[in-house]
């Protein structure tokens, strides 16, 4: 619908100023977003970022005048080219919504209904805001599928959200933008749910489609490396406040807030790597499946050295947690066997003892729904203390507060629920409840992969002193690669259920690597706003001499 | 095979199954019953004797497996015995088959469920979706508090109100709803439209809060908003985001809604003097006519049963990810 882009690139597109809105929880008004200005102009790409809850997704849906349900808009004004939004009516509003401005939806596989074919969905704004007509729209569809690197463009419309992966359902979701031509697309964290080795492509189809018809874009991500290749310019946003904006490169080369550079804090932390050849546990030859039927794991071995961190990484689905099911014999393996400490443990969960089950411990990836929403946090920690070591009364309070004080919580929380407890605290105590039963082993899955940045390191640190000091055995389980890099001794690379390879962190991040490793590691993205481009460019030059 | 066609055999299995553990119960529940029909029948005065003849005569002699095999496969061809009424002791047999008792009530049973079908159907899906649309606005609130005021009545004082206010007060519908086999369609329409109605006002209620509370149970998903950032009126959004990811929790409501029209509806049916089939079970129950009772348990089950079946199909055939497999 826009016309003729490029000739007008530089002209204001989005104009916000002292952008106050208010959300609606636990039962009273509060201010998220505290009187932010935002200006756009036509053909830029501004990158919004910051932690969770710092206002970035409400700042970006206020550009487009959508404010969500429990939600309200209660100062500022919104000019989007020269209309003026925060006081047009809802008509209005849809006529610009799906024609001129488009939205990315963070979740591709919850954004498509499941009920409708992707080629309908994918033209259904272009059409009902009378852009182009039907047939037309259908055919640049397929022609927006083939830009964007999608295998089949010209069938893979008619199937149904379900039928489609997760990186080629982002991809159509941005060529549903793409389809009625609008003058700004706002990405809400689009790759934020994908495997890194996806994102890439994701990233890649995204910025160029963007280049090819000079969109004006706001992308919103919690990842600054991610931003660093799409945006033209950040601004970084902190408890509904701006904290700074500067051209990218300016941005990732002198930040001027200390809170801007804290948002990459967990690559600062750095493990010196220690070899160990004691090994605590071994996972032997181990074929493991689900309901008897699909294989899920083929001949994994992993050994687990003493006092020491192993990481295993990996896409989803390649195996990781099912490792994890096997050793703690929630998933009893169909071949092969877990030794502890040389001894075989016996497959189920239901033939070991007590004392082979406080051995092994396990700290889960969603803390909120790892613990029981009824119960204080003294009596989740305490239980294990009572069912593992035997103790009672008094004697169960006095370790539950030592293990407080062990994850640097102090005694106050023991009445609390976990419902009043925030996401890093959340995890806190399922590590002291794991620390409860004075475990030789804890298998840790994906536990920071829902905190922020810097939540993330200050768990990551934790865990780590706590390794020193209580010599502890961690199973890492991760997909972020700086995760790795920063707590690691061993790494092991699984991949469609088959470990890769296993040997110390050096040995595994230097070159060269097995072909899976390689795309693993060259598709996390760096601070550096030429990575994608180089990245890009790197591989097209291998296709072509491969 | 298609995967959908494997599922909904499995179902039909699964169905045919329900009904021969219910044809199992309802026989084994009827022969617990206290009390004798032979000696029920022939009175106190009836020697030892003669109430044994009466009961070989009727086959109740027989260990109750075998009675139950020659029962069950009898009544899968159609035949359902013959009834223990009109045998009574004077010695002349004016006794019937059932399907012969049975028959003409059902079809008046089925007219008025498919009757009353027609109207609340079509009435609480627009209902539901129109209060979807507009919810927590005042139309959204009178249509639940109208609704549950008619649910909360028991269904025998709506139809005298019905029949105050339409026959009495306003004669427009007549009162007693009498129908024979002669009487022609319209007719018999128009005679049996305050049953209908008052029916309707029992069931609609449930598969109107049913469809609402779906639809709106769905707003909150992604490709909800995702739909209204596309610019989708909220029409569009209900009718064309919503409902057709909502089909399975309505029919299911739907399909219990019309099983209680075939079943549940004896209070109505004597209100309105309805021949339907009720009636004939109640009397059947007095009488201790147990070929009839077992017969209109076996047909009632059956209705549940093929209700449901129907709505597990809808449910699946609505559901992409069943209907496309990967």
């Amino acid at each position: 619908m826009s016309t003729d882009n490029g000739t007008k690139k530089g002209d204001i597109l989005v104009e916000m100023k002292d952008i106050r809105i208010n959300g609606f929880s636990d039962e009273r008004w509060h201010e998220i977003i505290k009187g932010v200005d935002l200006t756009l102009r036509r053909g830029e790409v501004m990158g919004l970022i910051g932690e969770s809850g710092a206002g970035k997704s409400t700042l970006g849906k206020a550009a487009m005048g959508y404010t969500q349900p429990g939600c309200k808009l209660v100062g500022g004004t919104i000019l989007f080219d020269g209309i003026d939004l925060a006081h047009a009516s809802d008509g209005q509003k849809r006529e610009l919504w799906g024609s001129r401005i488009a939205y990315v939806a963070q979740s591709a596989a919850a954004s498509f209904n499941p009920a409708h074919r992707l080629i309908d969905q994918t033209v259904e704004a272009t059409v009902s805001h009378h852009v182009r007509p039907a047939r037309e729209a259908r055919a640049d569809a397929v022609e927006l599928f083939r830009s964007l690197q999608l295998p089949m463009p010209d069938t893979i419309g008619s199937r149904y959200p379900h039928q489609v992966s997760g990186g080629q359902l982002q991809r159509i979701m941005t060529a549903m933008a793409m389809s009625p031509r609008p003058d700004l697309i706002i990405f809400d964290e689009p790759t934020t749910a994908l495997d890194v080795t996806t994102q890439v492509e994701v990233l890649a189809a995204m910025r160029s489609i963007v280049e090819e018809f000079n969109t004006a874009a706001i992308y919103i991500t919690h990842d600054l490396a991610v931003v660093a290749q799409m945006a033209d310019f950040i601004k970084v946003l902190r408890y509904g406040e701006e904290v700074e904006e500067a051209e990218t490169r300016k941005m990732l080369s002198k930040p001027e807030q200390a809170y801007t550079r804290s948002l990459w804090a967990v690559r600062s932390i750095e493990k010196p790597e220690q070899p160990s050849d004691d090994i605590a546990l071994e996972i032997a030859d181990v074929d493991a499946a689900y309901g008897g039927r699909v294989k899920v794991l083929h001949d994994v071995s992993i050994r687990l050295p003493r006092g020491r961190t192993v990481a295993v990484v990996g896409e989803s689905g390649s195996g990781k947690s099912t490792t994890a099911r096997v050793i703690t014999g929630l998933l009893p393996p169909i071949k092969g066997e877990v030794r502890f400490n040389g001894q075989p443990l016996p497959r189920a969960l239901k033939d070991r003892n007590r004392d082979q089950l406080r051995r092994i411990q396990m700290i889960y990836q969603m803390a909120d729904t790892a613990m029981n929403p009824r119960q204080t946090v003294g009596d989740i920690i305490g239980r294990p203390v009572q069912f593992y070591l035997g103790k009672r009364g008094r004697e169960v309070e006095k370790r539950v507060i030592e293990l407080l004080q062990l994850i640097e919580l102090d005694e106050s929380f023991i009445d609390r629920l976990p419902g009043e407890l925030s996401g890093g605290q959340k995890q806190r105590i399922c590590i002291a409840r794991a620390l409860a039963a004075e475990p030789e082993i804890i298998i840790c899955d994906e536990v920071t992969s829902a905190l922020d940045q810097i939540v993330q390191e200050g768990i990551l640190k934790l865990l780590l002193r706590l390794q020193k000091e209580l010599g502890l055995t961690y199973l890492f389980i991760t997909h972020d690669i700086a995760t790795v890099r920063a707590i690691s001794d061993e790494i092991v690379v699984m991949f469609q259920g088959k470990v890769v390879e296993q040997g110390p962190k050096s040995e595994i991040l230097a070159p060269p690597h097995p072909d899976y490793t390689e795309l693993l590691l060259s598709s996390v993205p760096e601070m550096d706003p030429d990575w994608l481009t180089q990245l890009l460019k790197s591989r097209r030059a291998e296709q072509a001499a491969g | 095979m298609h995967p959908v066609l494997a599922t909904v055999l499995q179902r039909l299995a699964l169905g045919v199954a329900t009904l021969i553990m219910v044809s199992i119960i309802i026989f084994s529940s009827i022969s617990l019953l206290p009390g004798d029909f032979g000696q029920a029948v022939l009175g106190q005065a009836a020697t030892e004797d003669t109430v044994a003849a009466f009961r070989r005569e009727l086959g109740l002699d027989k260990p109750a497996p075998v009675r139950y095999v020659e029962w069950f496969t009898s009544a899968l061809q159609g035949d359902f015995g013959t009834s223990f009424s009109g045998r009574a002791a004077s010695g002349v047999d004016r006794s019937r088959p059932v399907v012969d008792l049975i028959g003409p009530r059902l079809k008046n049973t089925l007219f008025l469920a498919v009757y009353a079908a027609l109207i609340s159907v079509p009435l609480a899906l627009f209902l539901g979706i129109t209060a979807a649309l507009y919810r927590n606005s005042i139309y959204d609130r009178m249509v639940n508090a109208a609704t549950l005021t008619t649910i909360s009545t028991p269904e025998f004082f709506v139809a005298y109100i019905l029949i105050l206010l339409l026959a009495s007060l306003n004669p427009i519908f007549p009162s007693l709803a009498n129908v024979t086999i002669d009487t022609p369609f319209l007719e018999r329409v128009y005679r049996t439209s305050l049953p209908a109605l008052t029916l309707t006002l029992v069931i609609v209620a449930h598969m109107m809060r049913m469809t609402r509370a779906a639809i709106i149970n769905l707003l909150a998903s992604p490709y909800i908003e995702m739909a209204r950032l596309k610019g989708a009126s909220p029409r569009e959004v209900i009718i064309k985001h919503a409902l057709p990811n909502a089909w399975a929790p309505i029919a299911t409501v739907i399909a219990f809604n019309l099983a209680y029209l075939v079943v549940g509806v004896v209070v109505v049916e004597a209100v309105f003097v309805y021949p339907g089939v009720g009636q004939l079970m109640v009397d059947a129950v007095t009488t201790r006519d147990i070929p009839v009772v077992q017969a209109c348990a076996l047909i009632f089950a059956a209705t549940y049963i093929i209700l449901n079946l129907i709505a597990d199909i809808v449910g699946i055939v609505t559901n992409p990810r069943l209907l496309h497999p990967r």
